[in-house]
């Protein structure tokens, strides 16, 4: 068993009064995907900008690949691949053509051919940076940052803003990542996008982890309360349940007996996202009394 | 690669992505060009009394030069690097194992080589259309008035980008600060119709002082080709700039 690819303890950040990342403790294995789900402002960005060096920390240990990204050099630089929130690439440059630059900037890039085609832009790739759709250069950022076939990549929000068609392009590229046997870090807002790409889901909320767990675990939480809505002579009715069966079964039996019908009969449990919602509200709630 | 076959590298990538920009082709290579026509052709015949009296386009030859050296390397670095720290280039650059330097000095090494094509368009139009000799005993002189200030004037542009917050601010500032010292240090009007007190003014700041030394360096009619003293205060303009650069230019975007 290796070492984890990312180690960290005890993060934390400020910018000045304001502590953005408070005391964070999280391992990332080797080949795993891993996603940093959280809301706007959770402080995920700021997480994977000192992962990746761009930020110091106030405090706390932090280990990618073994060292410390504040002061790792162009060593480590070649064994990492980034993709930056937001960022455009020269407009004048092809999409080969900006994957052949930065290839020359590390030791054992990937053939751009195959880069290329590993993003799904090989229609585009004597095109102009600058004329492909948001979801296009997103693809080619990705691309950029694999080039120098590195062990371990960063994304952070890789679909933001997104159309459908485009996410789920994009998704196929991240999926493909792990096939490689690439080790990625995927930040995200996005409920499904962590439940659909990531092996394992670390929720972050106003700082703090809020949640860890596997998609699928995550899902189980909603063993919680199951509400059933009906309307009585026009009154909406709300119950909360943990015995959704009992319940129904009450209500029905009641209605028969009476010969009502109960309008609008409806029995729903507590999606992924409302889950996910309640674990980041409640942080931030917390967060804001501290 | 090694550091040099990486400068190499990123220079060629440089050179293409600026040919295809047709806002630097315009303002760096067309626009030096369009001006020394129409200042050549009104003043095609007039003399300028500067050295005892020299043809009004003879003095433009190295006046329109100093101006496309400048635009060269301190506007277009200004320009072209704002845009490209804003758009977050800058930040994914530093993200790869490329040294920070070479990415520079890739960008330095493309102003230059513009700024020597500029002298060579420039100084084949001047002998072609209005029979401006071209002074080829100078030019080892002519060389070293351009590598000094071609040099300067890339640390200033750097620089600048530390004042300049944003890419739509970028064309506005480097034209408020150069355009009216292209006007002060008699680029555009000959200096005998400036008042003293306008040169001296302009002394001031490097355009004149560069200007000045190419002047001395391009058009034989009397004095000594090096003008020392004029490089040197181009020269250490150049190195407050660097010093500036070193301490203030920065690789993320402003915003955001």
């Amino acid at each position: 068993m290796s070492d984890p690819v990312i180690s960290i303890k005890g993060l934390r950040k400020s910018y000045g009064e304001t502590e953005a990342v408070r005391g964070i403790d999280l391992e990332v294995n080797r080949g795993e995907v891993f996603a940093f789900l959280g809301p706007n402002g959770a402080g995920k960005t700021t997480t994977v900008e000192i992962l990746e060096g761009y930020r110091k920390r106030s405090g706390g240990e932090v280990a990618v690949l073994g060292e410390d990204p504040q002061r790792a050099g162009r060593e480590w630089r070649e064994r990492i691949g980034i993709v930056l929130q937001s960022g455009r690439l020269d407009p004048y440059l092809t999409v080969r053509e900006s994957l052949e630059l930065y290839a020359g900037y590390f030791r054992a890039p990937l053939p751009t051919a195959e880069v290329v085609s590993l993003v799904g832009l090989e229609s585009k790739a004597d095109e102009r940076t600058g004329r492909l759709s948001g979801g296009q250069q997103r693809r080619l950022d990705v691309g950029m940052a694999l080039v120098g076939d590195p062990e371990l990549l960063f994304l952070d929000e890789p679909t933001t803003g997104f159309d459908p068609s485009a996410r789920r392009q994009a998704w196929d590229v991240i999926a493909g990542l792990r096939d490689l046997g690439k080790t990625v870090f995927l930040t995200t807002h996005y409920m499904d996008e962590a439940q659909r790409l990531a092996d394992r889901v670390t929720i972050i909320a106003a700082g703090q982890i809020v949640a860890r767990s596997t998609p699928e675990d995550l899902g189980e939480r909603e063993s919680g309360e199951t509400t059933i809505r009906f309307r009585r002579a026009g009154d909406e009715v709300v119950l909360q349940t943990t015995t959704p069966v009992q319940a129904l079964h009450e209500l029905t039996a009641e209605a028969l007996a009476a010969g009502e019908e109960l309008e609008g009969l409806e029995v729903t449990r507590p999606s992924l996202e409302d889950v996910y919602l309640e674990l980041t509200a409640a942080a931030e709630t917390n967060g804001g009394a501290e | 690669m090694n550091g040099l076959a990486l400068v190499g590298h990123q220079f060629r990538y440089d050179q293409k992505a600026f040919w295809r920009n047709p806002a630097s082709v315009f303002f760096t290579v067309m626009f030096p060009v369009i001006l020394f026509l129409i200042l050549g052709l009104v003043f095609n015949g007039e003399t300028v009394d500067v050295r005892g009296g020299i043809e009004a386009t003879t003095y433009y030859v190295p006046a329109i030069m100093s101006l496309a050296i400048i635009s060269a390397t301190m506007q277009t670095l200004a320009m072209t690097l704002v845009i490209a720290r804003e758009d977050g280039r800058l930040k994914r650059g530093r993200g790869t194992p490329m040294p920070p330097w070479v990415f520079i000095a890739g960008r330095v090494g493309n102003a230059i080589v513009v700024a020597l094509m500029m002298l060579a368009l420039l100084a084949a139009i001047g002998a072609l259309l209005f029979g401006v000799d071209v002074p080829w005993d100078r030019l080892p002189a002519i060389l070293l008035a351009l590598v000094i200030g071609a040099a300067s004037f890339c640390c200033l542009g750097i620089a600048l980008t530390a004042a300049i917050p944003s890419q739509d601010a970028a064309a506005a500032i480097v034209n408020a600060l150069l355009l009216p010292l292209y006007f002060l240090s008699g680029v555009f009007i000959p200096e005998d119709q400036l008042p003293s007190g306008v040169i001296a003014f302009a002394d001031l700041f490097p355009v004149r002082h560069f200007f000045d030394a190419f002047f001395d360096a391009y058009v034989p009619a009397g004095g000594s080709a090096v003008s020392w003293d004029n490089l040197a205060i181009v020269a250490l303009w150049g190195v407050a700039g660097l010093l500036l650069a070193i301490r203030f230019f920065r690789w993320t975007p402003r915003s955001g």
